[in-house]
């Protein structure tokens, strides 16, 4: 399964509830303002970092450099991926969920 | 400027995913013109709104970002960011980007628009408003 | 929605004759502008206009008639920084005006 979550974990709980429904194997992608899950050194950072473990996470460029936010701030494992990566992603799983 | 009124306008949503942020930097702007006493709070994920080196090329929308530096044009020029929030989000001021604005009672001296505060010293500037706008 | 033929080329134009397409922009499309508002474009003209499309370059705005003001007399003098230099040069308001003239989108908040 891969997971999409495109929601603030500092205002949603999105991020939270994907986590907690994501089995060992799966992807989360993140993208629009939930790449700032994936940022190290945040109150969210341990939780995802704890996640990492079973989990592949994705982040998506656009969104990061929009947001002015460098890959090296990043939780290492995460995995930058552009417009076209986000397609391989969607056809390499079986399925997709959106945690919106 | 003796029955101006002090305005506040609150930001507390992260740029381009929604689209709050510029409508309240294109309110700020608007309300410029009328000359009252404007100060801008951001927190919570707001604070995401003034980092420094968004580039939204690839992601095909317009890039506002340079915009927030034209305050001190128009006369904004307190400018609140919470601590508190900065930390959450393992951000420091120096991740932001540089606000100033020429003082007019100090020669045109440039001085920074940007104070980081407290949530309670926040609180307070809240209290002594007579508008808050939220966003 | 409408159209502006200069010299061969068509760009878009909004129903008040703003340019759609900023990039679109160059000086024969600006003197077409200005004549179409009556306007015969002069050194002190393009002075103005090419101030606009700086300040937006930097800023992503065009700026307010105060702001404006403000600027042109820090950089090209008080004898320019002022609304009657300024609604000299473009009778129907300098930000608006001039601002059509530079291709930008008509100034936020104006009306």
């Amino acid at each position: 399964m891969l997971h999409i979550v495109n929601k603030s974990p500092f205002e949603r709980n999105s991020l939270d509830s994907c986590l907690q429904h994501a089995v060992k194997g799966s992807a989360v992608l993140l993208i629009e303002d939930g790449i700032y899950g994936a940022m190290k050194g945040t109150q969210k950072s341990g939780t995802v970092e704890a996640a990492a473990k079973d989990l592949k996470f994705f982040a998506l460029s656009a969104d990061l450099k929009a947001r002015g936010i460098d890959q090296d701030r990043l939780i290492d494992g995460v995995e930058v991926v552009d417009y076209n990566g986000f397609v391989d992603l969607v056809a390499e799983y079986d399925k997709s969920q959106s945690w919106l | 400027m003796s029955d101006a009124k002090r305005f506040l306008y609150v930001n507390r949503k992260a740029p381009y995913g929604t689209i709050y942020a510029l409508e309240s930097l294109e309110v700020v702007l608007i309300g410029a013109a009328f000359e009252q006493d404007v100060s801008l709070a951001f927190l919570d994920d707001g604070v995401f709104e003034l980092v420094k080196d968004q580039n939204t090329e690839e992601l095909g929308v317009k890039n506002f970002s340079p915009t927030y530096k034209a305050l001190g044009d128009y006369d904004v020029n307190k400018i609140y960011v919470e601590k508190e929030s900065l930390e959450a989000r393992g951000l420091t001021i120096d991740d932001l980007q540089h606000l100033t604005y020429e003082d007019e009672d100090d020669d045109w001296a440039e001085k920074d628009s940007i104070r980081v505060v407290t949530a309670a010293e926040l609180a307070e500037i809240m209290e002594a408003q007579d508008i808050v706008l939220s966003f | 929605m409408g159209e502006l033929n200069v010299g061969g080329k068509t760009v878009a134009v909004d129903e008040e004759g703003y340019l759609e397409n900023r990039d679109e922009w160059d000086m024969d499309i600006a003197k077409a502008i200005a004549e179409a508002e009556g306007l015969e474009m002069t050194d002190n003209h393009w002075e103005v206009v090419n101030f606009l499309r700086e300040y937006y370059d930097e800023y992503q705005i065009a700026p307010a008639v105060r702001v404006l003001t403000k600027a042109i007399g820090k950089k090209l003098g008080k004898d320019k920084g002022n609304s009657k230099y300024l609604y000299e040069l473009f009778p129907y308001g300098p930000a608006k005006q001039a601002c059509k003239i530079a291709g930008l989108p008509k100034p936020t908040g104006c009306v």
